[in-house]
C-alpha cells in the first residue's frame, strides 16, 4: 500500500487573519464572535474564564519567565505563555495586583495548573478562530 | 475567598471544562461536537479513576 503525502498548505495572507487572531487572543472566543460565531464563541469564552476564575480562586501561581537548566525553562517559560495565552484575563489579574507566592499543596497546585490550562483552551480557540477565518472550517 | 477542592473534584471540573472546548474546536457538526465532547469526558473519566485506582493498589 502505497502512503500518500499530504501537500502542506501555504499559509494565507495576514490580513485574513492577524486581527481575528489578536481579538481571538485579548479576548477568548472573540475571534468566533468577530466571524459571527456567537454560540460557540459564548462557550469558549465561558469555559477559558470559568477555568481561570477557579485557578485564581484556588490561589494558583502565576509562571515568570526564568530561565536556567532545561527543565526550569521548560516548565517557567511554558508556563509563562500558557498563563499569557488568557489574554484580558492575565493582563487585569497582573495589572490588579495577584501575586501569589508558590505555596505547597494541593489546592495551590491545581489552581497553577488551572490557570494555564485556561490559556491552553484560549489557544486551542485561536487555531479555531484561524481556521474559521482562512475558509478551512465553517 | 478562596476554593478548597478536592483532588476528584479538581479533575472532574478540568476534564468537564477541558471537554466542552475540545468538542467545540475540533468538529464539524453540531452533533458531532457533543458526541466527541462527551467522549473526551468519558476517557478524562476513565483517566482519572485508573489512574485512581493503580496509585491506591501501589500505595498499599
Amino acid at each position: 500500500m502505497s502512503k500518500t503525502k499530504k501537500k502542506k498548505e501555504p499559509i494565507p495572507p495576514i490580513n485574513l487573519w492577524g486581527h481575528i487572531l489578536a481579538v481571538a487572543w485579548l479576548v477568548p472566543g472573540g475571534g468566533h464572535f468577530l466571524q459571527r460565531r456567537h454560540g460557540r464563541g459564548a462557550i469558549l469564552l465561558g469555559c477559558v474564564a470559568i477555568t481561570f476564575i477557579i485557578g485564581l480562586l484556588m490561589r494558583g501561581t502565576m509562571f515568570q519567565p526564568q530561565t536556567g537548566d532545561l527543565l526550569t525553562t521548560i516548565i517557567n517559560v511554558g508556563g509563562f505563555i500558557g498563563n499569557l495565552a488568557s489574554g484580558v484575563f492575565y493582563f487585569f489579574t497582573v495589572w490588579l495586583g495577584y501575586a501569589q507566592p508558590d505555596v505547597a499543596g494541593h489546592v495551590h497546585d491545581y489552581g497553577t495548573k488551572f490557570l494555564v490550562a485556561a490559556g491552553l483552551m484560549n489557544i486551542l480557540a485561536m487555531v479555531d478562530a484561524f481556521e474559521i477565518a482562512v475558509g478551512r472550517k465553517s | 475567598m478562596k476554593m478548597n477542592l478536592t483532588h476528584f473534584e479538581a479533575s472532574l471540573l478540568f476534564a468537564l471544562f477541558s471537554s466542552v472546548v475540545l468538542g467545540v474546536v475540533s468538529r464539524k457538526t453540531n452533533r458531532e461536537r457533543l458526541h466527541y465532547g462527551v467522549r473526551c469526558f468519558g476517557y478524562f473519566l476513565l483517566a482519572v479513576f485508573g489512574l485512581g485506582w493503580l496509585m491506591y493498589f501501589g500505595h498499599r
